[in-house]
């Protein structure tokens, strides 16, 4: 490459590019010391943080692994587990149901729908449990047979939280098939379809796509939020670690249980989510 | 009222109203048997409302209309028309196969399931006599290496031979296509119009709704101008393409020519 020779005077009459110039250049990227120190003053503050968790001995974290697996423990887990299970599949079938009143032509049972979600979203889980409990004074007996008799805490607990699970169910689902083109509906009634045959081969599956991460979250929370049920007695998975504490006042160590439990639960349903969302999927996202 | 023996579609002073919009002030028009109808018009003019009204996916508020001889959504008796239970009107639409602008296919069922649907659940035929057709009608259409894709992976043009292969696939006795290019890239609108076409030269009775003036001067018995939820004037293509009577159409054609 002979020098430059141009006229184009430039300040210090040095070439635009150093080196050898015939020489495709490396791109440097800029260096980004900013987000290097946040990154390091974030994994310092952690590790402290970890630090004082680990060598802390007030977690005692032995205690914590001496209960982790016994039986009261477990015990309580699977009735929260089976409790959250039962809630969640009736909530949502009776919200479903709701969901199709509220979106029929019939006003008596739009409005009935209507009431019912507002009635029981608009009070806290915790008086309605309360309520339910205490169904014994408005109505001491059912069919001739004694209420309380009839109906047990844990028989209370799936009436209580099924019914305010559907409620919020019910909007979960309307809005999934209000997310239905309405097209949809009507080439599957150009068709011939019958409206049952409509609504669950061709409604829902589209629908399912808009209500499984709500549903997700919803199964979230209801598995978390079965814990209340250890106010009227249910021995559930935090009314289990309760018992054990109140007996030997290891309160945070069997607090911590019933919490790596949930976190556990937790993240195994985060994870099944995924394969779900994968599922209902199919035919769109990414299939191009 | 039994509907003239020969004719397939038979609509008579029909209204329909959205609110206070009258969109169809009065409509006449009889389609005979293996004939092809394209009704053109500008956008409003309540064209596709009137197709929609052919299989009852709208009500109509005055008049009837008949198809095959068996009045759609009602039953008379004396001097009252019966509104319909939903099972005999779904029963009827088996027998008139609806084409949608959009397509809409089913996008989480495959080519071939879409397909099948209707015939699996609405006709009771067995399964794999529903395939065999189903096969049969997308070599038809010339996507036959398509049966297991999802609509999704197909081209608009694609999409909509399959939508037309599935209205197909009950036999109807009628077609009805509801601008069925309009929402197609303008590459594809060939290979669609080509399908329709082969349709048309096999004799099947078919009502167009569409913009292709080229379509409706090659393929129609006859065209139907509206305006403004009325028939301005209908006849053979050579005519009303090229001599219209009307002011109104001749205005249309010279913006849409």
């Amino acid at each position: 490459m002979p020098p430059q020779t141009v006229s184009l005077p430039p300040p210090s009459s040095r070439p635009l590019v150093k080196g050898d110039a015939d020489a495709v250049p490396r791109i440097v990227p800029v260096r980004r010391t900013g987000r290097w120190t946040a990154a390091a003053v974030v994994l310092v503050l952690l590790a402290l943080a970890l630090n004082s968790v680990i060598r802390n001995d007030a977690f005692q974290w032995d205690v914590v692994l001496s209960y982790f697996g016994t039986v009261p423990v477990l015990r309580g887990l699977w009735l929260t587990l089976w409790l959250t299970a039962v809630v969640v599949v009736l909530g949502f079938v009776l919200g479903a149901l709701l969901a199709v009143m509220r979106l029929s032509g019939n006003p008596v049972l739009q409005a009935v729908s209507w009431g019912y979600v507002w009635l029981f979203r608009s009070t806290p889980i915790l008086v309605q449990l309360l309520f339910w409990f205490n169904i014994g004074a408005l109505y001491p007996q059912i069919l001739g047979v004694s209420t309380v008799s009839l109906l047990g805490p844990v028989t209370i607990a799936v009436i209580g939280l099924t019914l305010h699970e559907a409620a919020y169910a019910a909007e979960v689902v309307r809005g999934g098939i209000l997310s239905v083109e309405r097209g949809q509906v009507e080439a599957a009634q150009s068709l011939g379809l019958g409206p049952w045959r409509r609504f669950r081969r061709i409604v829902l599956p589209q629908a399912m796509r808009s209500i499984v991460p709500p549903a997700g979250n919803m199964l979230i929370g209801t598995l978390k939020g079965t814990s209340i049920v250890s106010i009227i007695a249910v021995q559930d998975l935090l009314y289990s670690v309760q018992l054990v504490y109140h007996r030997t006042y290891q309160v945070i160590p069997l607090l911590l249980v019933a919490t790596l439990w949930y976190a556990a639960v937790t993240t195994l349903l985060s994870i099944g989510q995924r394969y779900v969302e994968r599922y209902y999927a199919r035919g769109t996202a990414g299939a191009r | 009222m039994s509907a003239p023996s020969d004719a397939m579609v038979e609509i008579r002073s029909v209204h329909k109203s959205f609110g206070s919009l009258e969109v169809l002030r009065g409509i006449d028009l009889s389609v005979r048997p293996g004939e092809v109808t394209v009704i053109l018009g500008p956008s409003g003019s309540g064209k596709s409302t009137l197709l929609r009204t052919i299989n009852h996916l709208e009500k109509v508020d005055q008049g009837w209309i008949s198809v095959d001889g068996t009045l759609v959504g009602y039953r008379r008796d004396g001097d009252k028309l019966y509104e319909l239970r939903e099972r005999e009107v779904l029963r009827q639409r088996t027998k008139i196969g609806f084409v949608f602008q959009n397509f809409n296919l089913f996008p989480h069922l495959t080519v071939l399931e879409n397909i099948i649907e209707a015939p699996v659940s609405a006709l009771r035929r067995p399964r794999k006599e529903a395939v065999a057709t189903a096969e049969k009608l997308l070599e038809r259409v010339g996507l036959a290496d398509r049966a297991a894709a999802y609509p999704g992976q197909l081209s608009g043009g694609q999409q909509q031979r399959v939508a037309i292969a599935r209205a197909l696939a009950l036999e109807p006795r009628l077609l009805l296509f509801d601008e069925p290019t309009s929402a197609l890239d303008p590459e594809l609108v060939g290979e669609v119009l080509d399908v329709i076409k082969d349709l048309a030269h096999g004799g099947t009775t078919m009502i167009v709704v569409t913009h292709e003036i080229g379509f409706a001067r090659e393929v129609a018995d006859t065209v139907v101008f509206m305006d403004e939820g009325r028939i301005v004037e209908q006849g053979p293509p050579a005519d009303l393409l090229d001599r219209p009577a009307q002011e109104r159409t001749r205005a249309f054609l010279s913006k849409v020519l």
